[in-house]
């Protein structure tokens, strides 16, 4: 074996070459090489912040718009002594009564502490404070909740057309919300609600469709969505037609809107939309490699079904909290991933932080035009606006950029 | 074979054994000894095997896919698993990789059940490339190669490894330099690499591939394989490979697992396991089993059974056109003998592979009387007589004798020898001239037309 030492000098050499040549074709540099270079979770932190500006300074220029017109300045500074942080939480039941019966509800009521107290205009700051930093409070976790789901079922379903309702979980809320309409059931967050248990059931009676042995089959699934949402469609018409006195609110809410938006709900919403994307976060590595197809996920060491009944669980559960106070707001889900995804690209460690927050501004931006459409005009739906101009916006990316797969 | 293939693995890792791996099969013939020095010990050391597959039974519905099948596969062996299609091959992989549980049976990875095994803890043992896979997205090949970091990512942790192992698997396969673009823009070839890379990534000590072969070119079919051979040598990884192409098996696999209808029929050595009777029991399909000049490893040429001879044929004649024919009308059913032919042709190769009773004579001095009478003896027994190819004019004068004779030009390219000959026997009995592949069919027209009826 006298050439031993031969050879494996040979080797080294052989595999320097290679590697300067690979190091030369990624740019010149090691530090290029995408395998060390790379750090999904910084480029995930650093999108986010930059979009969560973008987000603030939405918020903040939306606030000034409405019926009486603030400046800037008065808005930062009422929405800077906005800024509280809760104290003390309890909880109380209230009631929520429907055919004669009670039904107890828990909710949660937080006192706050508001950390400062800035010199304002005080009827500017009742207006930011009490009418539209509410709104666009609620909006913005909407947004972001609906942006964050969609994202997720196009993912798991390796569908681009999939958005947060795909498994009936708005139609669910319909069914719930116009039926405690034209029901006249009334109550504590009677119709959130009874429009958030319609959604979660749905979602859950789909799910329970498409198993079979422990297997839930992703086509299964998208095909029983559509049947139970084409079924639930149909219950919710039936419901309209004996709507009587009732039927342009429930219609309204039907079209999506945030009209009657209030702190409360926020406080609820919230703690939901953040909690259920932060959870789905953790899972973002392993959508990535579901993109692969199931079978690979698994030997790649993916529990396939586990993690798909975990995702499609808290994406359900995150997509009826929005749904449920802001009524069916289409396109959002839809629209917003796939605008961040030519932005960020695939990767979902990346593409669900970002689509979230963006989500988050776009519903802002978007609400604004609704709330200046009703003051111009008659009332003015935001679902209609996210609608007339997330699909036009969608048609244009389809015929100039690469938006045809995930 | 390129033997100036990077081999960054072996360099980072100190514990591989240089005298093994230094010539990354360079030489055929010295790995086929090895492969045989293996394989000695291999079937009965299953105290050694990595992957041990016992008795394992899959059905789909009512029909069982795999029936009680057993194999296992050493540390630092390359299984072949060949079969034809719907034999099972793939489920027998799924059944090793976690992906499918067998109804009945076991496997053992490196001395744990599979089906006891999380997906996690399993796809840190056995990595899998899978037969087709779904790219077409905007990942880069690093991207993908990463995701064979999967089962040492914790779910808010990540891997410290990762960028290392990712770097030596996309070093290793040559795909570095297409790191950063998109999967989708890859060649077939290049996508392969990819997702060879990805299951190097998980440094797994078994490795199962799914037709890692099917859909490319020759090149990259050699690459791929290569890869995998000093993968197997350098990493003592157990692999198992499902492989279409019986020649690629032959040459690079230790051992090579014969599937038939969900049942492993054979398991050894290429040169053992690769046999006439045993490709047509698993492949319904006659073949000619010889041994590669370049590479020394057995090559299998499959004859597809079209026409049904059930009659005795005699061939005499020489050269490619002589084999063509032998090999034909065997695949065709008829009891094929031949002779006299030259010592050491490919004509004499062929029969004597499958098993053609067969009279040899030295090529270079004229046929002796003993070989020339029993040639006749064969002759007497035929139903009909073939020359093929050139041959002595003895040898010429003994088919003559026979009443039914086909004539077969060498390669349908009549030389100025093939133009005398034809002319010269015309005469006398030929009753078609004819391409080597059409031969059976010449054959059944001269038994159902008689040559009498034509004089």
């Amino acid at each position: 074996m006298g050439a031993a030492t031969g050879t494996d000098s040979d080797r080294s050499g052989g595999s320097a070459d290679a590697e300067s040549a690979a190091g030369a074709a990624a740019g010149g540099s090691t530090t290029d090489r995408p395998a060390a270079g790379r750090r999904p979770w910084t480029r995930a932190a650093v999108w986010s912040a930059g979009l969560t500006v973008v987000l603030v300074i939405t918020a903040l220029v939306s606030a000034t718009i409405g019926p009486v017109s603030l400046d800037l300045p008065t808005v930062a500074k009422a929405t800077v002594n906005a800024v509280g942080v809760p104290t003390s939480v309890g909880v109380s039941v209230g009631g929520l009564s429907t055919f004669g019966l009670t039904i107890p509800v828990p909710s949660v009521r937080a006192e706050y502490t508001y950390l400062f107290d800035l010199p304002v205009d005080r009827t500017g700051e009742v207006i930011v404070r009490r009418i539209r930093l509410p709104r666009i409070a609620l909006a913005a976790v909407v947004g972001f909740a609906l942006a964050a789901a969609g994202t997720v079922m196009q993912g798991f379903f390796r569908n681009p057309m999939a958005d947060p309702s795909i498994i009936g979980v708005s139609s669910g809320a319909a069914v719930g919300a116009v039926a405690t309409i034209a029901l006249s059931v009334s109550g504590p967050f009677g119709l959130q609600l009874s429009a958030f248990l319609g959604a979660v059931l749905t979602a859950f009676a789909v799910y329970l469709i498409a198993t079979e042995g422990g297997r839930t089959p992703v086509a299964t699934l998208l095909l029983a969505g559509v049947a139970v949402q084409t079924f639930l469609g149909a219950v919710t018409s039936f419901l309209l037609l004996h709507a009587g006195q009732d039927l342009e609110q429930a219609i309204y809410w039907l079209m999506g809107n945030l009209d009657n938006a209030a702190w409360d709900e926020v406080a609820v919403t919230l703690p939901v939309a953040v909690g259920g994307v932060l959870v789905l976060l953790a899972y973002a590595r392993d959508l990535n490699v579901l993109l692969l197809g199931e079978e690979d996920a698994h030997t790649l060491g993916i529990e396939v079904e586990r993690t798909k009944r975990v995702m499609l669980a808290v994406s359900s559960v995150v997509t009826a909290a929005a749904v449920a106070v802001a009524g069916v707001i289409g396109f959002v889900g839809l629209v917003v991933p796939h605008m961040l995804r030519l932005v960020v690209g695939p990767d979902h460690r990346v593409l669900l932080p970002t689509s979230a927050v963006a989500g988050a501004a776009f519903l802002v931006a978007t609400d604004t035009v609704a709330r200046v459409g009703a003051f111009a005009g008659g009332p003015l739906p935001v679902g209609i606006v996210t609608a007339a101009l997330g699909a036009p916006f969608f048609l244009y990316l389809l015929r100039t950029r690469e938006v045809h797969s995930l | 074979m390129s033997p100036d293939l990077p081999d960054p693995l072996a360099a980072l890792l100190p514990a591989v054994e240089t005298d093994e791996s230094e010539e990354p099969a360079v030489d055929r013939a010295n790995t086929g000894a090895n492969a045989g020095a293996d394989t000695d010990t291999g079937p009965d050391a299953t105290a050694d095997s990595l992957v041990e597959v016992r008795d394992v039974t899959v059905s789909y519905g009512e029909s069982a896919v795999l029936d009680e099948v057993s194999l296992s596969v050493a540390p630092g062996e390359f299984v072949g698993l060949v079969g034809r299609n719907g034999a099972g091959k793939t489920t027998l992989l799924k059944a090793i990789n976690g992906v499918v549980a067998p109804d009945s049976g076991a496997v053992r990875i490196d001395g744990a059940d599979v089906h006891d095994l999380s997906a996690r803890e399993t796809s840190r043992r056995v990595a899998t490339v899978p037969q087709d896979t779904t790219l077409a997205f905007d990942f880069t090949a690093a991207d993908v190669v990463e995701m064979g970091r999967t089962p040492y990512h914790g779910r808010l942790s990540a891997d410290p490894d990762a960028a290392a192992a990712v770097e030596r698997a996309m070093d290793w396969t040559e795909t570095a330099r297409f790191a950063d673009r998109v999967v989708g823009s890859l060649s077939g070839g290049e996508r392969q690499r990819v997702v060879l890379a990805r299951a190097l990534a998980q440094e797994t000590p078994a490795l199962v591939l799914d037709e890692p072969t099917a859909s490319l070119d020759v090149n990259h079919q050699v690459r791929t394989l290569e890869l995998v051979r000093d993968l197997v040598e350098s990493e003592g990884t157990a692999a198992l490979a499902a492989i279409h192409d019986l020649d690629l098996a032959a040459r690079f696999c230790d051992r090579i697992a014969v599937l038939a209808d969900g049942d492993c029929i054979a398991v050894g050595p290429p040169e053992e396991v690769l046999t006439r009777a045993r490709l047509r029991t698993a492949f319904d399909a006659d073949a000619a089993v010889l041994s590669n000049p370049v590479t020394d490893a057995p090559t299998v040429t499959p004859f597809p059974a079209t026409v049904d001879l059930d009659c005795a044929v005699h061939v005499a004649g020489s050269g490619p056109a002589a084999a063509r024919t032998i090999a034909t009308l065997a695949a065709a059913g008829a009891t094929v003998t031949a002779g006299v032919l030259p010592e050491g042709d490919v004509a004499a190769a062929v029969a004597a592979d499958l098993d053609v009773e067969t009279v040899t004579a030295s090529a270079f001095s004229p046929v002796d009387a003993e070989a020339e009478a029993a040639a006749r003896d064969l002759l007497a027994e035929a139903d009909a007589a073939v020359l093929a190819g050139t041959a002595p004019a003895s040898v010429r004068a003994l088919v003559r004798d026979h009443d039914r004779v086909v004539r077969v030009d060498a390669d349908g390219s009549a030389g100025a020898d093939g133009s005398a000959e034809a002319s010269a026997t015309a005469d006398v009995d030929v009753v078609a001239t004819t391409a080597a592949d059409a031969v059976a069919e010449t054959v059944r027209g001269a038994l159902v037309t008689p040559l009498e009826a034509d004089d």
